[in-house]
C-alpha cells in the first residue's frame, strides 16, 4: 500500500471505522443479514401468510428431489428451462463478441463510435428491450415475420416445412430461437467491450513476432490471441453463465412462460412460489440450490479452462 | 485474482490506448469495402429496432399493424404520447418516470456516499480487520443476486419500506463493486498529496473530501452512471415490492401498461420509448465513463 511504512500519527484508532461504518450498516443489513436468514427460512416451513413456522430442517430441500412432492416437477422444470437458456445462449454471447471485438481492435476511422453502436441496447432495461421484441415478434403483426415475408423467404422456409407464420413467441424452438437471439442483442455489448479491454493488454510485440514467423491471420488469432486473452475468456464465460442463469424478464414480457410452461425459468419458478405463493421457505431452499448448481458449474468450467488453455507463447 | 494483481499495477486507462496492431488485414479495396459493409449491416441491426421503437410510437394503431408494414409514418401522430399522458387514473406514466428518477438519483447518491467512504479506509487507512472485510466484501460478488431477493424482501417488509421509494433506493446501495472499483483508483493515487495535506495538519476526513475525492472524479463519475443506469433498468425487484399503480417505477408500471394495451402498440412502444430515452441520453453524454467502467469490471474476476 502506499501509505504504509510512514511513522507519523495520521489518524486516531476509530478514524476508519467511522469512514467503514455506513457502507457496513447497509451491507450487514442488506447483504449479509439476507443471506443469513435466507439459510434460516429454508431450514423452515415458512409462508409469509402464517404465524407458525416450525422447524423443519432439510425437508424443503428433500422435497425438491422427491418426485412425488409438490414443488419437484416445477422446480425441475424451472432448471431445465434455465439450463436451455445457458447452453444455447452462452457459446454465442462468447463467440460472437469476441469476433465483434477483434474487428473494433483495427484501426479505422469512428471505431469508438461503432463501439458504442453495439453497446447501445445494453443500456436499455429488460423492461423496454421486452416489451419491444415481443411486438417485433409477433406473428401477425410483427416486422420480423413482415421482413422474412417481405424479402420472400417465407417460400425457402415453407419448402423446408416450416409453417407460416412462425409462432415466434408461442412455438418451440422458435420461442427458445427469440429468447436467445434477443439476448445476444441486448447484452452482446457488454462482453465485446471486456474483450477489448483484454486485447489491448497483448503486447503487440508478440503480433510482430507472429508475423516474423510467417503466421496468417488465423495463426496469430489462435497462437497469439486466444492464449493472450485467457484469463478474460475465462471471466467472460462465468459471468455470461451468471447472468444466464438469471434469466427472468425476456421470458416474463416475452413468451410468458410459454409455450405450455417450456420457458418457465427457475427464477419465475423461485420468485413465484416465494413472492407470489409466499412458500418462502422452499423459495430460499430453491434459490440456495441454484447457486449451488451454478458453483458447482463454475468450478467444473474453471477446471477444465485451465487444462485446456495453457499459453503457448510462454511454455 | 492473477489479473487482479496486474491490473492494479496499470497506470493508464485500457480505453484510450490506440490499437496494438493497427490495420491488419484491412489492405486491399474489395476488403475495405466488406468490412465497412459489414459495419453497416451491423449498425442497423443494433440500432434498428430502437429506431423502430420510436417510429411506432408515432404511428397509428392500424399502421402500426399493417401487413406488410409500413416503415416510415404515413401521418406521423404524438396521439400515444397523448393516450398516455392523460391516462393519470390507472397508468399514470409521468408519475412512473418521476419515481425512476427519484429512485434511480437517491439509489446513485447513497452508492457514491457508501462506497467512496469505504473505499477510502480500505484503501489508504490502516486498521485491525481492513483485510478480512476487504475479502468479505469482494466474495459477495460471486454470490449471484437471486439468493438475496426472498430475505430482502422480508427485511424490507419489517423495515416498513414495501412500496416505498426506499425499498427500490437502499438495498442495493452497500455496492461491492463500487467498493473494489473506487479502492483500486484510490489505491492508486500518489501518496505525495496527502503527506502534504497532513503536513498543512489536514484531517483525514479533509484529505478525503479535498484531495482524494477531487483527483476520483472519473472514477466517481462512472460509478455514478453505472450506478443509475441499473437502477433505472432494474425490473425483478420493483414489480416485487411495489404494488400502487401511483408508486411504481417506469420498467415495472410498462408491464402493467403491456398487460392493460395487448394490442395497442403505439401505446406500449410509446411508454418503452420513455423509458429509453433517459438512459439513451445518458449514455451518448457518458459513454466514456460507461465504456469504461465495463471494462474495469472485466478485472475483478
Amino acid at each position: 500500500m502506499a501509505t504504509s511504512g510512514v511513522k507519523i500519527r495520521r489518524h486516531a484508532p476509530w478514524t476508519p471505522y467511522a469512514f467503514m461504518a455506513p457502507f457496513l450498516v447497509v451491507f450487514l443489513t442488506f447483504v449479509i443479514a439476507p443471506a443469513l436468514l435466507g439459510l434460516w427460512m429454508s431450514l423452515h416451513d415458512w409462508d409469509f401468510m402464517l404465524e407458525h413456522r416450525p422447524f423443519v430442517g432439510l425437508d424443503n430441500y428433500t422435497a425438491l428431489f422427491d418426485s412425488t412432492s409438490a414443488v419437484f416437477e416445477m422446480f425441475w422444470n424451472g432448471m431445465k428451462a434455465t439450463a436451455v437458456f445457458t447452453v444455447a445462449s452462452v457459446p454465442l454471447l462468447v463467440a460472437i463478441p469476441l469476433g465483434l471485438a477483434v474487428l473494433l481492435n483495427r484501426r479505422f476511422p469512428g471505431r469508438t463510435l461503432f463501439r458504442a453502436v453495439f453497446f447501445m441496447p445494453y443500456v436499455l432495461g429488460v423492461a423496454v428491450v421486452g416489451l419491444l421484441f415481443r411486438f417485433m415478434l409477433d406473428p401477425n403483426i410483427g416486422i420480423v415475420n413482415g421482413l422474412i415475408d417481405l424479402v420472400g423467404l417465407d417460400a425457402a422456409l415453407g419448402a423446408l416445412g416450416v409453417d407460416w407464420p412462425i409462432p415466434w413467441t408461442t412455438g418451440q424452438p422458435w420461442a427458445w430461437i427469440s429468447l436467445v437471439a434477443m439476448t445476444v442483442w441486448w447484452t452482446l455489448g457488454f462482453n465485446t467491450i471486456i474483450y477489448l479491454a483484454g486485447l489491448q493488454d497483448i503486447p503487440s510485440e508478440l503480433y510482430d513476432a507472429a508475423r516474423v514467423d510467417g503466421a496468417s491471420g488465423w495463426q496469430q488469432f489462435r497462437n497469439v490471441t486466444l492464449p493472450g486473452l485467457r484469463a478474460v475468456l475465462l471471466f467472460v464465460v462465468t459471468i455470461t453463465i451468471l447472468a444466464s442463469a438469471n434469466m427472468f424478464g425476456q421470458a416474463l414480457l416475452v413468451t410468458n412462460g410459454g409455450p405450455g410452461d417450456t420457458t418457465r425459468t427457475a427464477l419465475i419458478v423461485m420468485l413465484g412460489e416465494g413472492l407470489e405463493s409466499f412458500r418462502m421457505g422452499s423459495a430460499a431452499a430453491m434459490s440456495y440450490l441454484l447457486a449451488i448448481a451454478l458453483g458447482i458449474v463454475s468450478i467444473i468450467q474453471v477446471l477444465a479452462m485451465r487444462e485446456r488453455g495453457r499459453p503457448r507463447w510462454r511454455s | 485474482m492473477a489479473v487482479l494483481t496486474r491490473s492494479s499495477q496499470r497506470q493508464e486507462p485500457p480505453a484510450h490506448r490506440p490499437a496494438a496492431h493497427p490495420g491488419r488485414g484491412a489492405g486491399s479495396v474489395a476488403g475495405r469495402g466488406i468490412f465497412w459493409l459489414f459495419l453497416l449491416v451491423l449498425t442497423v441491426i443494433f440500432i434498428g429496432p430502437i429506431i423502430w421503437m420510436f417510429l411506432t410510437s408515432i404511428k397509428t394503431n392500424p399502421e402500426a399493424t399493417s401487413v406488410p408494414p409500413t416503415f416510415l409514418p404515413d401521418s406521423p401522430t404524438f396521439g400515444a404520447y397523448e393516450d398516455l399522458l392523460r391516462l393519470d387514473g390507472s397508468y399514470p406514466v409521468l408519475r412512473w418516470f418521476l419515481n425512476s428518477l427519484l429512485a434511480a438519483s437517491l439509489h446513485m447518491v447513497l452508492v457514491l456516499v457508501l462506497a467512496s467512504t469505504a473505499a477510502y479506509a480500505l484503501a489508504r487507512l490502516d486498521f485491525r480487520g481492513r483485510g478480512v472485510m476487504f475479502v468479505v466484501i469482494v466474495s459477495t460478488l460471486f454470490v449471484p443476486g437471486f439468493v438475496f431477493l426472498i430475505p430482502n424482501y422480508l427485511i424490507i417488509d419489517r423495515l416498513g419500506w414495501l412500496d416505498t421509494v426506499w425499498a427500490l433506493a437502499v438495498p442495493g446501495a452497500a455496492s461491492a463493486f463500487g467498493v473494489f472499483f473506487l479502492r483500486q483508483f484510490f489505491s492508486m493515487l500518489p501518496g505525495e498529496l496527502e503527506e502534504a495535506a497532513l503536513i498543512d495538519g489536514a484531517n483525514q476526513w479533509q484529505i478525503f473530501t479535498r484531495v482524494v475525492l477531487p483527483n476520483a472524479k472519473p472514477a466517481l463519475a462512472t460509478l455514478a452512471v453505472l450506478s443509475f443506469l441499473s437502477n433505472w433498468n432494474d425490473f425483478i425487484w420493483p414489480i416485487y415490492v411495489l404494488f400502487s399503480p401511483e408508486q411504481l417505477t417506469l420498467p415495472a408500471g410498462l408491464r402493467l401498461l403491456q398487460g392493460a394495451y395487448t394490442t395497442d402498440y403505439p401505446v406500449i412502444m410509446a411508454g418503452a420509448f420513455v423509458a429509453s430515452v433517459p438512459v439513451l441520453i445518458l449514455f451518448v453524454f457518458t459513454q466514456r465513463y460507461v465504456i469504461e467502467g465495463v471494462s474495469r469490471s472485466g478485472l475483478k474476476g
